[in-house]
């Protein structure tokens, strides 16, 4: 009988492949892209990027600057956390910046006052008995509008089998037609005051962070979160093992969508208006937030705090461009290397996983 | 209740006009542990098909655990007490051996959340560990991801669920089709493992050397029909490839094939 002993030889576990998780490397080269900016500010501009060197204040950092560089990622974060967990379960979501514009549109129309400057709200989209409504049921319009159309994308994707990238690519076009269409290209202005204050100061930064850690723990620790990773490892494997495959699709895709239609309520509260070009290329920036983050392409992998961390890293690059002083054409294109980077990365990785079985 | 855990009768599958599977009659006890062999194309997977709810059977009966059953899918098979080994493995590369073991069927808290309800991470856990000891799987650390094990501990994984979930009936479509010499001898050590508990079992194997170490009994296929049914006792390897060419047919099944 067995000993034991059998079978053992060719059962080399390498633990060094483990205990360095993903998310170390994307923040190692967070740290990294800050000591190239760091080291260029002192060498050009006579300047940190992130630390205070005027003594002006007694603070370490340049607080302005740091506050600066997450709110301007805040808004595409919420964004990007739905979209990270459509990336795990292999698929994608093209449509998530055309639905912050059809999102923007029609919850806005629900968050107008009556009177401007004393008289009737000249960009009122629907009569007075839709003006000066309290302020959640904009909220509740936009979220459910943002899931309506993921609940169309995932419809599409998960019992349609349409794939993901057509499916949303679709809703892309179609939302952003609605967007136009709503009010025939007007910006919708003027929003209730309890609107305004959704998306005012750094509430989109204290959303953002709430919510990425409220899906950090639900991927984590939830069933939800556990099924999406089967389903972006082995689709197959996770139908043979009685998960309801489609039916957790469509959430996932509802929940992306939600966080779309959460993102354009606090993007028009914080601009004060909506504008049917709102939202554009969102999408990408999204992906790119999630791709940089580690989250693979091909599903299975990847995290919330690492598509945080490339919130983050797209935020110090952005910064980090203007505090150079240097176009954002550059910023665009150091952006499109990293973002390639990232995915070669990912591919050598998995390849270098394949080759080992 | 009866000792046979497992009978079909007349159990047929045609493909349109291929015959892939012509009434065959099979019996296994409890506790026993049945090869089935035959040349590709004999009928052998199609045959543990039909039984796992993985296809529907053109005609024939299955009686499993004393009640006859008609499976729509595998997850039904399985809820019923058979686990299946697949020939690929059906295992997430990304999670590791606990959250696989459980995947669809994961121990939990709070279940008024719904979808989002709790994972019993530590309950899981303990439940893996118990399966491994029972089945006698090494695996060095049970959190590592399966993209970070080699194909021996995969298929060993693959093979502790049914430990764990004390199934019933175990079907192994080909375990070691693709595994080296150390890691097929591991996985043949949790199959003896597996005989000693008294888990029955259908082993589907083309390694004679295999079969003879660890079955009692072996079935064999020929062009979608049972031609031989051989207890190891009485039969060689010559002997059984004499009826896998079709060089012979058992008595009982004279003028079938």
């Amino acid at each position: 009988m067995s000993d034991g002993s059998e079978g053992t030889g060719g059962l080399t576990f390498d633990k060094s492949k483990r205990s360095w998780p993903n998310e170390l490397n994307v923040f190692g080269a967070l740290i990294l892209i800050i000591i190239i900016f760091e080291v260029l500010g002192a060498i050009f501009m006579q300047q940190s990027l992130l630390f205070d060197t005027r003594d002006r204040f007694d603070s370490i950092f340049n607080e302005a600057r740091l506050r600066i560089i997450i709110i301007q990622v805040a808004i595409i974060g919420i964004i990007a956390l739905g979209v990270t967990q459509v990336i795990i379960t292999a698929g994608i979501d093209l449509s998530s910046g055309s639905v912050v514009g059809a999102t923007a549109m029609i919850a806005m129309s629900f968050a107008q006052v009556a009177e401007v400057n004393g008289a009737m709200n000249p960009k009122a989209i629907f009569g007075p008995s839709f003006l000066d409504l309290p302020v959640v049921i904009p909220i509740i319009v936009g979220l459910t509008v943002g899931t309506l159309a993921g609940a169309i994308n995932g419809l599409l994707v998960a019992y349609a089998r349409i794939p993901p990238f057509i499916a949303t690519l679709g809703m892309m076009l179609f939302a952003r037609g609605v967007a136009q269409w709503w009010s025939l290209g007007n910006p919708v202005s003027f929003p209730t005051e309890s609107y305004a204050k959704i998306g005012a100061g750094m509430m989109p930064v204290i959303i953002f962070l709430s919510l990425a850690v409220l899906f950090h723990f639900i991927m984590n620790y939830t069933v939800y979160g556990k099924h999406t990773y089967a389903i972006g490892s082995n689709e197959a494997a996770a139908r043979m093992s009685g998960i309801n495959v489609p039916r957790h699709l469509m959430l996932v895709y509802m929940i992306a969508g939600g966080l779309a239609g959460l993102a354009a309520v606090i993007l028009t509260s914080k601009n004060l208006t909506a504008q049917s070009g709102m939202g554009l290329s969102y999408e990408l920036e999204a992906i790119a937030m999630a791709v940089i983050g580690g989250v693979s392409l091909f599903g299975g992998r990847g995290s919330i705090i690492g598509t945080v961390i490339g919130a983050l890293i797209i935020g110090v690059i952005t910064s980090g461009f203007t505090f150079l002083r240097l176009g954002a054409f550059y910023q665009e294109m150091v952006l499109g290397c990293i973002i390639v980077g990232a995915v070669a990365l990912d591919q050598w990785q998995q390849q270098r996983a394949a080759s080992r079985s | 209740m009866s000792d046979i855990i497992l009978e079909t009768k007349g159990l047929t599958k045609h493909y349109g006009g291929v015959h892939a599977l012509e009434d065959a009659d099979f019996i296994l006890k409890r506790g026993e542990h049945v090869a089935i062999m035959g040349d590709n194309g004999a009928g052998k997977s199609t045959f543990v098909r039909q039984i796992t709810g993985v296809e529907q059977r053109t005609r024939g009966e299955v009686i499993f655990d004393g009640e006859p059953v008609s499976f729509a899918g595998p997850l039904d098979a399985r809820e019923a007490g058979i686990e299946t080994v697949f020939q690929t493995l059906a295992l997430a590369d990304d999670l590791n051996v606990p959250d696989n073991l459980f995947l669809g069927r994961e121990k939990t808290k709070w279940n008024w959340l719904g979808p989002f309800r709790l994972l019993d991470y530590k309950s899981m856990r303990e439940d893996t560990m118990a399966g491994l000891v029972k089945t006698g799987v090494k695996i060095p650390n049970i959190k590592n991801t399966i993209a970070n094990m080699s194909g021996g501990q995969r298929q060993c994984v693959a093979i502790a669920r049914t430990a764990t979930f004390a199934s019933k009936l175990t079907i192994m479509d080909e375990p070691t089709a693709a595994l080296g010499v150390q890691e097929t001898a591991q996985v043949e050590n949790i199959i003896r493992t597996l005989k000693e508990q008294g888990e029955s079992l259908i082993l589907v194997s083309h390694n004679m050397r295999q079969v003879f170490d660890l079955v009692d009994r072996i079935i064999v296929f020929r062009r979608g029909r049972m031609v031989a049914n051989l207890n190891k006792e009485d039969t060689n390897g010559e002997d059984v490839v004499a009826y896998i060419t079709g060089a012979k047919t058992g008595a009982e099944y004279e003028g079938a094939a």
